[in-house]
């Protein structure tokens, strides 16, 4: 039981960077813009969080900085295409490429030595209760940040007004404008506020989760897993969460597979992936649609508002007025 | 509430879509603003709920000057407008979508916003449930969410555009009973722009009529159905002469064909259309009528029977083999159909050429284009985007592509969306074609048009066909209890 505890407390743990940035982007999709450059970032984000920390010899400091980093990042793609028309996904991707490369090449002097870290911290009373105490009250600061940002973006999404106006921007632009709502304002914050929760994923790895920086980068490719992972949770806050947690499952019980056998370290690396593709076909098949009609009518539309799975209509998509 | 527009301009490049127009509305009456397509109601609607801003030319809201510059100033001010397509959010709730948008603070009472739209659809006798989201609405309860939204915002003059387009007739009597309390009682102003005359007729208190971006003309009601043609075209337009053309040789024969959708099944249905035939198939959409349609030209795979064109068996071949043997079908989605939306007008004709070559002439494809152009009528330029087009004219286009002397035309919807002049211009085009030999089939939801054009025809209700062999002496009545379902074993025809 108590190594059950452990194990799992230790998913939530190494979860935590990829709910964090799946979360910001999750944001920033909802208000209709693709920040593509999530590897790129986080990594570029990662370094300078660390070198910030290890400079400074304060790890809030690197925290702040790599927040600072993802955000402007962001700020660069909503730029480029709300002021110079430039295509959402493309710009992503070059800033992808970029920030992978100057990351490598800024912090090449920085690798593999040790740096301020968040240390644990339990919390008093929760900690202790027998089994839940173990998973998810006794971590760091940032584990407890990604439980906060989780319900405080679902709070805000849904149960106010500008949670509507969020959603609305990214849907339909037109009638958001209608409503009174700033539609190219509305797309800067969020964006900042998307990339921003980016960038801090990216220094929670150097500062928390796998701490200290490397060439290549030890989460070289978890952009676009976060990526992948909204898609997966529906532009949903909840079931983003879920992906991320369900997929930080898988790599963990793929490594246990690997040190207790000598399957090859490619293929059971490849395990997750797998079993991700799967999980995907099996929430979005038609066998998700006959497990609703089963349950009674209420509670059908609570599931299938849950489970629905289409983007923001308007991602990608430029607003003038006319 | 009055409202009065004084010397409104309005221009898009090189159209005066408002030319200088002045008009006064009174509170607790309801106007109908007419014209035909293109003539500047929507502009001047979009003008008055601030979605455009107005060249020149001022607003006065109960004789004092507004200035607004969105629709949520425009809101401010007292004037909410129903688009054609609710300007509402698909995935959010019908009570989300109500309280976006409204002043309150961060955290809404969603409680007593579910209780006061509660309230609104109740005295209106709308049918809307909070929890469910817009996407599974119809656009009759969308335009419901609509307007008591926008009364709950305080609105005093309510514009809607078009909303009798693509609602059902209960919706359509309870849209009308609510406007018409909400001027009696409420004493709202009510703004109805409409090219359906009879629409304007059995609701509104007076009219005021636009052409080519100018008012034309203002009168009290009731006036004749003549009188607003007049005044909307400047003559009086009788439909086209059509008179009936000797049946010649059978050009589509379907043998015991079994069709189905996911919702409705024709089973075991024997038709023969000869040339010079039209044959128009009614009912509600979705009755089957529209299987049929793409069966004939093979967009869809009978799942028993034969489908013949001019004997020649074609079941199962595919949608180029019937256009070969002479088919020509015109879509009722033009623009997701029938036209290439992002495609000028020459690359439309142009992807039709009979000459199939690799490298296109431009400068032949340019001069076709201009001499289709001129030919029916078309307002647009070759190299103007298909989707810039109005919808009459988009029709028009649709027409000019299609073969010049085909064996059968196979029509959904031909005159959707269009105003009278433009749906008699497409009707004369038809007929001339039919008068050379060419078999017609099509489907219209106006009954009228129907009973004005066809030789023969069917009505379909749930799948079952009845057949009028004589549309002369059958009445509108009697062909709406068919489409209703009633009366099908008694008028049942061979």
């Amino acid at each position: 039981m108590d190594e059950l505890a452990r194990i799992l407390g230790s998913i939530v743990s190494n979860a935590t960077p990829l709910v964090i940035a799946s979360i910001g982007e999750t944001i920033t999709e909802r208000v209709g813009v693709v920040n593509l450059s999530l590897d790129g970032s986080i990594a570029l984000a990662a370094m300078v969080g660390f070198v910030t920390a290890y400079l400074s010899g304060n790890a809030l400091l690197g925290l702040l900085a790599g927040t600072v980093i993802g955000m402007l990042i962001a700020l660069l793609i909503v730029v480029a295409n709300i002021e110079l028309k430039q295509d959402q996904v493309a710009v992503g991707f070059v800033l992808t490429l970029l920030a992978a490369d100057l990351a490598q090449f800024l912090g090449q002097d920085y690798t593999r030595i040790p740096g301020p870290t968040f240390p644990t911290v339990p919390i008093p009373v929760l900690a202790d209760v027998p089994f839940l105490g173990q998973i998810f009250f006794r971590h760091n600061l940032l584990v407890y940040f990604s439980f906060v940002l989780l319900f405080g973006t679902w709070f805000v999404m849904y149960r106010t007004r500008y949670g509507l106006a969020l959603r609305a921007v990214g849907e339909r632009p037109a009638t958001a404008f209608a409503r009174g709502t700033n539609v190219n304002r509305t797309r800067y914050f969020y964006t900042a506020v998307g990339g921003a929760m980016v960038g801090l994923a990216g220094a929670s790895y150097a500062l928390a989760i796998k701490p200290g920086w490397a060439n290549p980068p030890v989460m070289r490719g978890d952009g676009w897993i976060a990526l992948a992972i909204v898609i997966f949770g529906g532009w949903h806050p909840f079931r983003v969460a879920f992906g991320a947690y369900l997929f930080a499952g898988l790599r963990a019980l793929a490594s246990t597979i690997q040190q207790q056998t000598d399957l090859p370290l490619v293929l059971v690396n490849a395990v997750p992936w797998v079993l991700m593709i799967l999980t995907l076909l099996l929430v979005s098949g038609g066998f998700v649609e006959r497990l609703i009609r089963v349950a009674p009518g209420p509670v059908q539309r609570v599931l299938r508002n849950f489970l629905r799975s289409e983007p923001p209509a308007a991602l990608g998509a430029e607003f003038s007025r006319e | 509430m009055s409202i009065e527009v004084r010397h409104i301009h309005k221009s898009f490049g090189p159209v005066h879509a408002n030319n200088d127009i002045s008009l006064k509305f009174d509170d607790g009456r309801i106007y109908g603003i007419l014209g035909e397509n293109g003539a500047g109601k929507s502009t001047l609607m979009k003008i008055l709920s601030g979605f455009y801003l107005p060249d020149s030319g001022e607003i006065f809201v109960d004789g004092k000057p507004v200035h607004y510059t969105d629709p949520q100033g425009a809101i401010e001010a007292g004037i909410g407008m129903l688009q054609q397509d609710p300007l509402d959010i698909g995935p959010f709730t019908v009570l989300e979508n109500f309280v976006y948008g409204r002043p309150d603070g961060a955290l809404p009472d969603w409680q007593a916003a579910r209780e006061q739209l509660q309230q609104l659809s109740a005295r209106f006798h709308f049918d809307l449930n909070p929890d469910v989201t817009i996407e599974r609405l119809s656009i009759g309860q969308r335009q419901q969410l609509e307007i008591i939204r926008l009364l709950a915002l305080g609105v005093r003059v309510l514009i809607l555009d078009e909303p009798t387009t693509g609602i059902s007739a209960l919706q359509k009597s309870v849209l009308f009973g609510s406007l018409k309390r909400l001027a009696k009682e409420d004493g709202l102003t009510v703004l109805f722009v409409s090219h359906k005359l009879e629409d304007v007729l059995e609701l509104c208190d007076e009219v005021a009529v636009l052409r080519l971006g100018r008012l034309v003309g203002q009168a009290k009601l009731p006036v004749t159905t003549d009188e607003l043609v007049a005044m909307m075209f400047g003559q009086e337009l009788a439909p086209p002469s059509h008179e009936k053309v000797a049946p010649g040789d059978v050009v589509l024969e379907v043998r015991d064909l079994t069709v189905a959708s996911h919702r409705v099944t024709v089973e075991g249905l024997n038709l023969q259309i000869r040339a010079g035939e039209v044959v128009g198939l009614a009912g509600l959409d979705g009755s089957g009528q529209e299987l049929l349609m793409r069966a004939s030209v093979g967009l869809l795979k009978p799942l028993k029977g034969r489908v013949l064109i001019n004997g020649q068996d074609m079941t199962g071949r595919p949608f180029r083999a019937f256009l070969e043997a002479g088919v020509g079908f015109g879509a009722a989605g033009r623009l997701e159909e029938g036209l290439v939306s992002g495609l000028t007008l020459t690359e439309h004709f142009a992807l039709v050429d009979p000459e199939q070559r690799a490298w296109i002439d431009w400068e032949r494809a340019r001069a076709v284009t201009e001499e289709r152009i001129n030919h029916y009528n078309i307002y647009g330029r070759p190299d103007s985007p298909i989707e810039t087009l109005s919808g009459g004219n988009q029709q028009r286009v649709l027409m000019a592509l299609m073969p010049s002397s085909p064996h059968i035309l196979v029509l959904e919807h031909p005159t959707r969306g269009l105003d009278v002049e433009s749906a008699r211009w497409i009707w004369e085009q038809i007929l001339a074609r039919r008068s050379e030999g060419t078999a017609v089939l099509f489907t219209s939801a106006d009954l009228d048009e129907i009973m004005t054009y066809s030789d023969r025809i069917l009505v379909f209700y749930a799948g079952q066909v009845t057949e009028v062999t004589e549309p002369e002496s059958t009445t509108v009545e009697e062909l709406g209890h068919l489409i209703g379902g009633q009366g099908i074993r008694k008028e049942a025809a061979a």
